[in-house]
C-alpha cells in the first residue's frame, strides 16, 4: 500500500518489515523502526488531535516526548485502553490500533471546535472568574461542568491485566541518554572501571547522531552512526555495564535516587504475558551524569499551531532518521542556523524548500552559506505573521522586520508544511529535580545548570555546550570526572577527531513582532494547554509578577512536557510585560516525573494478593477446609466464624457462643503477639513497663498486664507467663505485638540499657490453641502428659510446660471467655496436628470449633475489654474500671506520672459501662451517640459513645459496652441513643453481664 | 571459605524454577536467637561449635552450625545437627550465670535458598541492597526488608543466598519471587 511521503530509500526503518496499523479506524501502512507519529507523516496525515481548551486542529509538532499536539489513545484488548500517549514515542507494531482523543463526532469535524469560536471568552483565568459566583452553584452546576470539560482521553475501563516490574539497581556512575555527550561520557565511566548504567528514553541509542546524515560529519573519519554503533557495542561488551534503551529516567529524588521506567512490551504486537509490560528501575547510583541534550523552541507568531506546523529539527529527523517527508512544499522559519541543516537535507530529498524566513538582520555562518548554495532562497529579517489552511497549513504570511523592529507585510507564500526554529533550550529538568538551581547564561539566552547539590554532573548541550566536537569531549570530561568520584579512579578516553557539526548560533525568545492587530491573533505559547502569548500578558496585566504564579493562572508549563517546548517564550514574554529581566524573573522548577508514569509502573509488583502479606496461621488451612469465613486483622486472616450449612453469620455465632458456654469450643489464637523476655533483670523490666507488680510473680504463674503509654493511656494489654526466674512468656494483642516490641525496645535501649534483659518475638514459634468452656479440662486431660490438670495442681492463671499429643508444650490455664479455659503454646510445625487431635475430643464432647466473633461476644458478655474497641489512645485504666491492674506499691512505671494529671484524676471522665436497650432485640450500633436526652437540642456534646454491641445469647438479649461520661455514677439511670429512626432508650449498669462473680472460672 | 551448605532444599518440588534462577523451600532447622554481650558471646561460641561473629554484616559457620551477626548484642544461630532442646541445654549449661537470652525461634523462621545466576536479579527485584559479589560478598549476612517482609538474608554462595523469613511471610516473599520470576521463563 503506498506511503506518499515515504521517501524511497533510507533512514532507520526495516523496509523488508511493512506493518500496517489502524488509526480512527482508518487502515494505513508503515514500517518496523517507525514511530507512531512517522508512520502518519509518511501517509501525509499531520492532522492527529484537536486542542484542550479551543479545540483547535492539531498536527505533529516534534519528534521527541516534548511532543504537546500528537496525543493519542492506544487499544490493545477490550478494556484496556491507554490515553494520552505522545504518538512520537510509540513504536509501531502490526495491528496497532491507535485513535485521536478531544473530538466529537470526528477528528475533522468536531462539534467542540465551537469553542474557538467563541475564545474571547476562554481567557486565562476564565474558571476564576466565571465559576466563583453564586456559591450555591459550585457542587451542582460548576464543578460538573469543569469535570465534564478537563481531562483528555478516555480511561481504560477494566483493571489493568498487564503485569508490573521493578528492580532495585546500583551503579558508580548513571548515564542519563545516549546522544553523544551520553555515549561519551558512559565510554570514559565504563573504561574507567565503574559500573555503569546508561539509559535513553528512545528505542535506539544515539540521540541526534541517529538522524545525522550529512556526509560532512565524521567521527574518527566514520559517519557517525558507525561511531555510535561501534561505542553501543563496546558498552554492551562490558559485563560492568548495563544499556538501557526504551527507559525515561523520570525522578530524580534525594540521594542520587533515580526512578527509571523501562517500556519493556508496549513495542511488541504480541508480547508473550510472562513479561512484564514496563519495569521501575530504582537507582541508586554513586554518581549522575545528565546528558539530556537541548529542546527546539517553537517561534511564538500569529497561528502558530495548525497542522503542518512543525520544529525544523522534527523535519530533519523524520526525513533522515524514518524516511518520511513531512511536506512537499516548505517554508522554514528560523532565527538560528540548526534549521538551514534541515533546509539542506529535505532540499537534497527533493522536497521544494520555497523560502528560509530568517528573523535575523544579517544571517551569517556556513549553514547559511550552504543553504544558499543549495539554491535555496534565503531572506533575512523576515518574520511569519501569520498562516491560514483549516486543517492542514496552506498558506504562511510574512513580513518584513524593519530595523526599528516594526514589520510591514511582505506577502504571503504558500506551503503544507511550516518548519520553526526559535533557537534551543537546554534540557535541564533532571537537574532541577535534583534540586539544582539553574543559571541564566547571557550569552546564549538560556537558563543551564548551576552549582551541583547532588553527586551529579550535566555534559552537552544540556548545559549549553554546542558543537560536535565539543559535545564528546564535555561527555568524556564528564565520564572520567564521574568516575573518579565514585571509584577513585578516571580515564579519559582519546578524544576522537570530529569534522562537521559545528555549533550554529542564534534564536529568539518570546512573541515575534507582527503587523496583524494584536486583539484578534492568537499566537500560541503551550500548544498542550492552549495559553497564548496574550494570556501571558493578560495575567501580568492582572497583577500576577511571581513566574510561578503566571503558571498557574494561566496553565502555561503545566501540561505533560512540562514547559520544556514553552517556558523559555512564556517568561520572555512575562518579563517583557513586566519590564524585568528574564533572570529576575526566574524559571519555575522542573518536578517529577519527566514524563507521564503509569500507575502499575508505580505500583510495580503491589497489587492483588502481593499487594502485602497475607499471614494465615498454622491452622488456616484446616479452618478453611471446614468452611470458616475469614476477617482481616491486620496482615492477618483470622477465623471469624465457622457456618454450619443453612447459617447465616448470626446463626453461626449463636450457636457457637451457647455451645462454648455449655460445653467447649476451640479457638486459634495463634495470631497473638507473643514476646520472650529472657535475662536478670527481665521482672524488673516488665514491672517498670507493665502498670501490674511483676516481681513476686512465682514461676508458673500467669498474670494480666496491662501497658500504658507516657500519657498514662492504655496502650496494650496480654497474658504474661513466668517460665523461669528469668524468662517471661509475653502475649499481646493480634495487631499490637509490633508496636508494643518497638515500645519495648525503645524503653530498653534509652532509658534502661542498664538492664540486663532481652526480648525476641516469638509470635510465629508457637501455634496458640484456646480450649474453652466447661468441659476443656475434660477435652485436653486424655492428650497431655507431665501436666497435672487438677484444679488445686493448675488453677486459673497458672501454666505448665510438658507434651501433649507428645509435643512439647506451655500449656496455660487462662480464660478471654469467662469460662474454664487453656491455651495451648505448640511449635507452630505441630499446631494443625495438635489441634487436629484436640478437634476429636471437642467434637466428642459435643464441642465446637469458634471464631473471633464469638470470642467478642463471649468476652463482652464478660466485660472484658479489647483494647483499640473500649480504647482509643484517650483511656486510662481508671476509665475502663482497671485500677485493679495498677501495682499500688510500685516506685514506678510507664505512664505512672501521668495518671496524676489535673485532667486524668478530674471528674467527669467517660467510664466504661454497660447498656442494656429497654427492647431486648435491639442491637445498638457501635459508635452510636449516648445521650442525655431522648432528643437533644442541636449541638449538645454527647456523654459518650457505644464501644462494643452485641446480640448475647447467653443472656437470651443484646449488650452493649459504652464510655460514657461519669458513666459508674449513672448506674441505674435511663440515656439515649439517638438514631435516624427515632432515640433509643437504655439503663445504666455494670459492664460485667454475666458471671459476675467468675465462678464459672474457678472450676 | 568452604562451602556454606546450613540450609538444604527440603526436597519437594522448588517453588521457583525458571531459566538462571531457583528457589527452594528449606528443610527444617534449630535455630536460636543469642542475645548478650561480649562476655556471653565469648562463651556462646565454643558451645555453639562455631565462634559468633564480632564483624557487622558477617558470618561464620562449620558444615552444619552457622552463627549470623544481626547487631552488636544479637546473632542468629542456625544448626542442621541436633535437636533444638539439646542445643539449648549445652549452651545454657555452658553460659552459667553470664547474664543472656537464648530463645529458640526453630519454629518461627522458614527459609528459602535462592540460587543460580540470576538470583540476585531474583532478589533486587524486592530487596534494595546491593548485591554485587564484591560488595555483599559470600558469608556475609544482613536483617532486611524483602518488599514489605523482613528478612535476614544471608549469601552462601557466589550464586546462592538464603532468605530467613518468619513463617507466615513466606508465602508472601516466596509468591513475589515466582511472579518475578516468570520472565525468566520467556526465551
Amino acid at each position: 500500500m503506498k506511503q506518499p511521503q515515504r521517501i524511497a530509500s533510507g533512514g532507520r526503518i526495516d523496509r523488508a518489515a511493512p506493518l500496517s496499523f489502524t488509526f480512527d479506524g482508518e487502515t494505513y501502512q508503515g514500517f518496523k523502526g517507525d514511530t507512531l507519529a512517522s508512520a502518519l507523516l509518511a501517509n501525509d496525515i499531520h492532522l492527529v488531535g484537536r486542542s484542550f481548551k479551543y479545540h483547535r486542529p492539531r498536527g505533529i509538532l516534534t519528534a521527541g516526548s516534548e511532543e504537546p499536539n500528537a496525543l493519542v489513545g492506544l487499544r490493545r484488548d477490550e478494556g484496556q485502553n491507554t490515553p494520552n500517549l505522545r504518538a512520537t514515542q510509540i513504536e509501531l507494531y502490526s495491528g496497532l490500533d491507535a485513535v485521536s482523543q478531544n473530538r466529537f463526532p470526528s477528528l475533522s469535524f468536531d462539534i467542540g471546535a465551537v469553542n474557538d469560536l467563541l475564545s474571547p471568552l476562554f481567557a486565562a483565568g476564565f474558571y476564576y472568574k466565571t465559576f466563583m459566583w453564586p456559591q450555591s452553584f459550585w457542587n451542582k452546576v460548576y464543578e460538573p461542568f469543569i469535570r465534564a470539560a478537563a481531562g483528555l482521553g478516555n480511561a481504560p475501563r477494566d483493571a489493568d491485566r498487564d503485569r508490573y516490574a521493578n528492580t532495585y539497581a546500583h551503579c558508580d556512575v548513571l548515564v542519563i541518554g545516549s546522544g553523544p555527550a551520553g555515549l561519551a561520557a558512559a565510554t570514559a565511566a565504563a573504561e574507567s572501571g565503574a559500573r555503569v548504567i546508561l539509559c535513553d528514553e528512545q528505542r535506539e541509542m544515539g540521540g541526534s547522531l541517529l538522524h545525522e546524515n550529512d556526509p560532512s560529519v565524521a567521527i574518527s573519519s566514520e559517519p557517525a552512526g558507525q561511531w555510535v554503533e561501534k561505542t553501543l557495542a563496546d558498552l554492551a561488551a562490558n559485563d560492568r555495564v548495563t544499556l538501557l534503551p526504551r527507559t525515561t529516567a523520570f525522578g530524580y529524588f534525594a540521594q542520587n535516587f533515580v526512578a527509571l521506567a523501562e517500556r519493556v512490551t508496549d513495542h511488541l504486537a504480541d508480547p508473550d504475558p510472562r513479561l512484564p509490560r514496563e519495569r521501575l528501575w530504582q537507582v541508586r547510583a554513586k554518581q549522575v551524569v545528565i546528558a539530556t541534550g537541548a529542546i527546539e523552541r517553537p517561534m511564538v507568531f500569529p497561528e502558530n499551531d495548525r497542522p503542518g506546523i512543525m520544529m525544523a529539527e522534527a523535519g530533519r529527523i523524520y526525513l533522515n532518521r524514518y524516511g518520511a517527508k513531512v511536506g512537499s512544499r516548505v517554508v522554514i522559519a528560523t532565527a538560528c542556523d540548526t534549521a538551514y541543516h534541515a533546509a539542506i537535507d529535505l532540499k537534497q530529498a527533493g522536497i521544494e524548500v520555497d523560502l528560509v524566513a530568517d528573523l535575523r538582520p544579517d544571517p551569517q555562518g556556513a549553514a547559511i552559506d550552504a543553504a544558499k548554495a543549495a539554491g535555496i532562497r534565503v531572506e533575512p529579517a523576515m518574520v511569519v505573521t501569520g498562516t491560514q489552511g483549516r486543517k492542514r497549513v496552506s498558506k504562511a504570511l510574512l513580513g518584513r522586520v524593519r530595523p526599528d523592529g516594526s514589520v510591514v507585510s511582505a506577502g504571503s507564500i504558500a506551503c503544507d508544511c511550516l518548519l520553526m526554529s526559535g533557537g534551543w533550550t537546554p534540557n535541564v529538568s533532571l537537574y532541577s529535580q535534583s534540586r539544582g538551581k539553574v543559571v541564566f547564561d547571557e550569552a546564549s539566552g538560556a537558563f543551564v545548570p548551576g552549582p551541583s547539590v547532588q553527586a551529579e554532573r550535566s555534559a552537552g548541550s544540556c548545559r549549553g555546550i554546542n558543537g560536535l566536537a565539543a559535545v564528546i569531549e564535555d561527555g568524556f570530561e564528564a565520564g572520567e570526572v564521574a568516575a573518579k568520584a565514585a571509584i577513585g579512579k578516571g580515564k579519559r578516553p582519546e578524544a576522537p577527531e570530529v569534522s562537521g557539526g559545528e555549533a550554529g548560533s542564534g534564536g529568539t525568545l518570546g512573541a515575534l513582532p507582527h503587523d496583524r492587530d494584536a486583539a484578534r491573533v492568537r499566537a500560541f505559547v503551550d500548544f498542550q494547554n492552549d495559553v497564548t502569548a496574550k494570556d501571558v500578558k493578560l495575567a501580568v496585566r492582572e497583577g500576577f509578577q511571581s513566574i510561578e504564579h503566571i503558571k498557574r493562572y494561566t496553565t502555561t508549563g503545566m501540561a505533560t512536557d512540562q514547559g520544556r517546548l514553552s517556558n523559555m517564550n512564556a517568561l520572555s514574554i512575562a518579563s517583557t510585560a513586566l519590564d524585568r529581566t528574564i533572570p529576575d524573573v526566574g524559571l519555575t522548577t522542573f518536578r517529577q516525573p519527566y514524563t507521564p508514569v503509569t500507575f502499575g509502573t508505580l505500583a510495580t509488583t503491589s497489587r492483588g494478593d502481593l499487594f502485602d502479606p497475607v499471614r494465615q496461621t498454622p491452622i488456616h488451612g484446616w479452618a478453611e477446609e471446614q468452611g470458616a469465613a475469614f476477617e482481616d486483622v491486620g496482615l492477618w486472616k483470622r477465623a471469624w466464624y465457622f457456618p454450619k450449612p443453612g447459617e447465616g453469620m448470626h446463626e453461626a455465632v449463636a450457636r457457637e457462643c451457647a455451645t462454648v458456654r455449655e460445653t467447649v469450643g476451640l479457638f486459634d489464637a495463634s495470631t497473638l503477639g507473643k514476646i520472650e523476655v529472657v535475662g536478670p533483670d527481665a521482672a524488673e523490666f516488665l514491672n517498670r513497663i507493665y502498670t501490674n507488680p511483676w516481681l513476686k510473680l512465682g514461676v508458673g504463674k500467669l498474670r494480666y498486664g496491662l501497658m500504658l503509654n507516657e500519657a498514662g493511656f492504655i496502650m496494650d494489654d496480654g497474658v504474661v507467663g513466668r517460665i523461669a526466674e528469668d524468662r517471661f512468656h509475653v502475649t499481646t494483642t493480634t495487631g499490637g505485638a509490633p508496636r508494643v516490641l518497638a515500645h519495648m525496645e525503645d524503653y530498653l535501649q534509652t532509658e534502661w540499657p542498664d538492664l540486663d534483659v532481652w526480648l525476641t518475638s516469638t509470635t510465629e514459634q508457637w501455634a496458640v490453641i484456646a480450649v474453652q468452656g466447661p468441659k476443656a479440662r475434660e477435652a485436653i486431660a486424655p492428650l497431655v502428659e507431665g501436666i497435672d490438670l487438677a484444679p488445686e495442681a493448675m488453677p486459673h492463671m497458672s501454666m505448665q510446660t510438658g507434651t501433649i499429643c507428645g509435643v512439647p508444650t506451655r500449656l496455660f490455664r487462662v480464660s478471654f471467655t469467662g469460662e474454664l479455659g487453656f491455651e495451648i503454646n505448640v511449635p507452630a510445625s505441630k499446631g494443625r496436628e495438635v489441634w487436629e487431635a484436640v478437634w476429636e475430643r471437642v467434637k466428642a464432647l459435643e464441642g465446637c470449633a469458634y471464631g473471633t466473633e464469638t470470642m467478642h461476644v463471649l468476652r463482652a458478655e464478660k466485660g472484658y475489654i479489647i483494647v483499640g474497641q473500649e480504647t482509643d489512645g484517650t483511656v486510662t485504666p481508671d476509665d475502663v474500671g482497671m485500677d485493679w491492674a495498677i501495682g499500688k506499691k510500685k516506685a514506678d512505671f510507664v505512664g505512672m506520672r501521668s495518671l496524676a494529671r489535673p485532667d486524668i484524676v478530674v471528674s467527669g471522665r467517660k467510664q466504661l459501662v454497660g447498656l442494656l436497650t429497654d427492647n431486648p432485640s435491639v442491637v445498638l450500633e457501635e459508635g452510636a451517640q449516648v445521650t442525655q436526652e431522648a432528643r437533644p437540642a442541636l449541638k449538645t456534646s454527647a456523654l459518650g459513645h457505644v464501644t462494643s454491641s452485641y446480640h448475647s445469647p447467653a443472656l437470651g438479649r443484646s449488650i452493649a459496652l459504652a464510655l460514657v461520661a461519669d458513666g459508674r455514677a449513672k448506674t441505674g439511670s435511663t440515656l439515649y441513643v439517638p438514631m435516624p429512626d427515632g432515640p433509643i432508650a437504655v439503663e445504666v449498669v455494670s459492664p460485667v453481664f454475666y458471671d459476675p462473680q467468675g465462678a464459672r472460672l474457678d472450676v | 571459605m568452604s562451602e556454606i551448605a546450613i540450609h538444604q532444599a527440603n526436597g519437594a518440588a522448588p517453588v521457583v524454577s525458571a531459566r538462571g534462577a531457583k528457589v527452594n523451600l528449606a528443610a527444617p532447622l534449630a535455630r536460636f536467637s543469642f542475645r548478650g554481650p561480649e562476655a556471653a558471646c565469648v562463651k556462646a561460641g565454643p558451645a555453639f561449635r562455631t565462634g559468633l561473629p564480632t564483624t557487622p554484616l558477617s558470618s561464620s559457620h562449620t558444615q552444619t552450625r552457622a552463627a549470623l551477626w544481626l547487631g552488636p548484642d544479637e546473632w542468629l544461630l542456625l544448626a542442621a545437627d541436633g535437636s533444638a532442646g539439646q542445643i539449648f541445654g549445652v549452651i545454657e549449661a555452658a553460659l552459667g550465670d553470664t547474664p543472656h537470652a537464648l530463645v529458640d525461634v526453630s519454629e518461627r523462621n522458614t527459609a528459602l535458598i535462592v540460587s543460580g545466576p540470576r538470583a540476585a536479579w531474583l532478589l533486587n527485584s524486592q530487596l534494595f541492597l546491593d548485591l554485587d559479589d564484591t560488595v555483599f560478598h559470600v558469608g556475609m549476612a544482613t536483617r532486611t526488608l524483602f518488599a514489605k517482609a523482613e528478612i535476614v538474608l544471608w549469601r552462601t554462595g557466589k550464586d546462592q543466598f538464603v532468605i530467613e523469613c518468619w513463617r507466615s511471610f513466606l508465602p508472601y516473599v516466596a509468591g513475589l519471587l515466582a511472579e518475578v520470576a516468570r520472565e525468566l521463563e520467556v526465551a
